[in-house]
């Protein structure tokens, strides 16, 4: 357990000091939040856009850490050989993963910490608001988004694995429903954002924190398949470290 | 290990060897690059899954039981295996907590060296320097069996010093040190016994003692413009120029021979320097073994 511990320090300890990744995922959610809440220039198609923003921008933040934050960081710790050489200590593969979900869950209590008290200084009262639902779908976002991450990061070389993870991040911040409603997509894409599991977190969401759902019970399949899928072709194709 | 074979898909990077490194003793792992020498090493680490072939570390598969064997078991990776932001003495610090053998962090980093850099990251340290903090985290481990990956490349003359006493001290204090290197000098220095690969095979095992027997030689600087077979036919043996002015007759060093030499190279107003007569030097032994033609 004290192995554990010190595995998870050391991983905070690493977020904490990386200004690149406080920016990803508290920065710009919170620009987001706050920029698109008082500039209504967004098709939310709501009264207020926080109705909209304030889950789409809570996805995009569960996106944020568990897939690119953790992806990047996952793709330059194999690169540097970290992952090699953390595997020779008694931490063993089993618990630096089990560190890293820690992890993961501890910046996205804090984000949401933050990013909460935000929306509701902006105006948003979710009604109804179903947390424990909400939570489920953080939960399975985040299981969808790490199995994307790491698979990544898993295969591609330490910069080849930034640009991906940053390219991704940009089409599912744009196509997944997040801040643009899907339903504004050009038919064929609005297709596609359907099943991505960006759109379905917000959209489980949205219905969880708001009743604003668009398709709830297709979202809820759409992000379980995608949190038992991901992780799963994550397993099967991560290598611990490159073949020099 | 007895009959390691590493297959990557077509490609046979180990052929069928055999080889034990004793406890309380430095074995040097030599060969050209390519030769087999990191997957060999990489299979006792647990890395690699052999594709043939036993291999025991400390009683242990390395495979199948790593997280056992690594609380026992030191590695030293060439490539350190830190993030650049990574500080020295927290790095230090959160390696012995993962190990938990109850090494003290502070006295580690002064032991190899760094206790002026104690907060300086990864990123700015020397070439030297990073290979002491990755020596040092193989350190944490209090290690039975140390896996070293060339741990003097790019290290400075004190650094070579301060290294070689550590790597002697895990040895006398019954450390299985197992030293992976290209240079040859270092293991002359440090090796109790040396193991060559070459194409995926072991090609020579032993002490230096064992490697050089039979291989006597004189090795000498005159003028670059020696007649070689002038001179061979008046010494009676083999003359080679090895260099520009440096000459190996391959023979052993007797007086007889050597006043004979001496007298030649006067006669015909070369000069003499830098003799060195006896076991030939490791790297000649390395380059005898490895040279392909030899090997026909």
């Amino acid at each position: 357990m004290s192995r554990l511990l010190a595995q998870v320090r050391a991983e905070l300890g690493l977020v904490a000091r990386n200004g690149e990744q406080l920016l990803l995922t508290l920065g710009i959610p919170v620009m987001l939040l706050v920029f698109f809440s008082l500039v209504d220039v967004l098709p939310t198609g709501t009264d207020d856009p926080i109705d909209f923003l304030a889950p789409g921008v809570l996805a995009l933040a569960v996106m944020s850490t568990a897939m690119v934050s953790l992806g990047i960081a996952t793709g330059f710790e194999r690169s540097y050989q970290v992952l090699k050489r953390l595997g020779a200590t008694p931490l063993g593969r089993g618990r630096l993963v089990v560190a890293k979900i820690v992890a993961v869950a501890v910046v996205e209590l804090v984000q949401m910490a933050v990013l909460v008290p935000i929306a509701y200084a902006l105006g948003w009262r979710p009604d109804p608001a179903n947390w424990l639902l909400a939570a489920g779908g953080v939960l399975l976002g985040t299981a969808a988004f790490a199995g994307i991450g790491l698979t990544l990061a898993g295969r591609l070389r330490g910069e080849i694995n930034l640009a991906a993870q940053n390219g991704l991040y940009l089409v599912l911040l744009l196509l997944g429903g997040m801040v643009v409603p899907i339903d504004e997509l050009p038919g064929p894409l609005r297709s596609v954002a359907r099943l991505l599991p960006s759109g379905a977190l917000a959209d489980v969401l949205r219905d969880a924190l708001g009743g604003l759902g668009d398709r709830p019970a297709t979202s809820w399949i759409v992000l379980t398949a995608w949190a038992v899928a991901s992780p799963l072709v994550a397993r099967s194709l991560f290598r611990f470290h490159e073949r020099r | 290990m007895e009959g390691l074979t590493i297959r990557y898909g077509d490609l046979v990077a180990v052929r069928d060897v055999s080889f034990i490194a004793e406890a309380g003793s430095v074995t040097a792992v030599l060969g050209p690059n390519g030769a087999g020498k990191t997957s060999t090493i990489e299979a006792c680490e647990g890395y690699v899954r052999p594709t043939a072939g036993t291999v025991r570390v400390l009683g242990l598969d390395p495979a199948a039981e790593q997280v056992r064997l690594s609380e026992r078991m030191g590695v030293m990776l060439q490539d350190g295996g830190l993030t650049p932001s990574a500080r020295v003495r927290d790095t230090v610090r959160h390696y012995c907590r993962l190990y938990g053998r109850g090494v003290d962090a502070d006295a580690l980093v002064a032991q190899v060296g760094l206790a002026d850099r104690a907060r300086s990251t990864w990123r700015r340290l020397s070439g030297g320097e990073r290979q002491r903090l990755s020596l040092a985290l193989a350190l944490a481990a209090r290690p039975e069996v140390a896996f070293l990956d060339e741990p003097t490349s790019g290290v400075d003359v004190h650094g070579r010093d301060t290294i070689r006493g550590i790597v002697r001290s895990l040895a006398a204090e019954g450390c299985a040190v197992i030293l992976a290197t290209h240079e040859l000098d270092e293991a002359e220095r440090i090796a109790d016994r040396v193991v060559i690969f070459d194409q995926g095979e072991v090609i020579a095992d032993g002490t230096l003692a064992e490697l050089r027997r039979g291989h006597d030689e004189i090795r000498f600087h005159s003028s670059p413009d020696i007649d070689l077979r002038a001179m061979a036919e008046a010494i009676g043996f083999v003359v080679s120029r090895v260099g520009a002015g440096e000459y190996v007759v391959d023979a052993p060093p007797h007086p007889k021979l050597m006043a004979t030499l001496a007298g030649w190279l006067g006669d015909h107003g070369h000069p003499l320097h830098d003799v060195r007569a006896g076991a030939q030097r490791l790297e000649d032994v390395f380059r005898r073994l490895t040279a392909r033609e030899d090997r026909a």
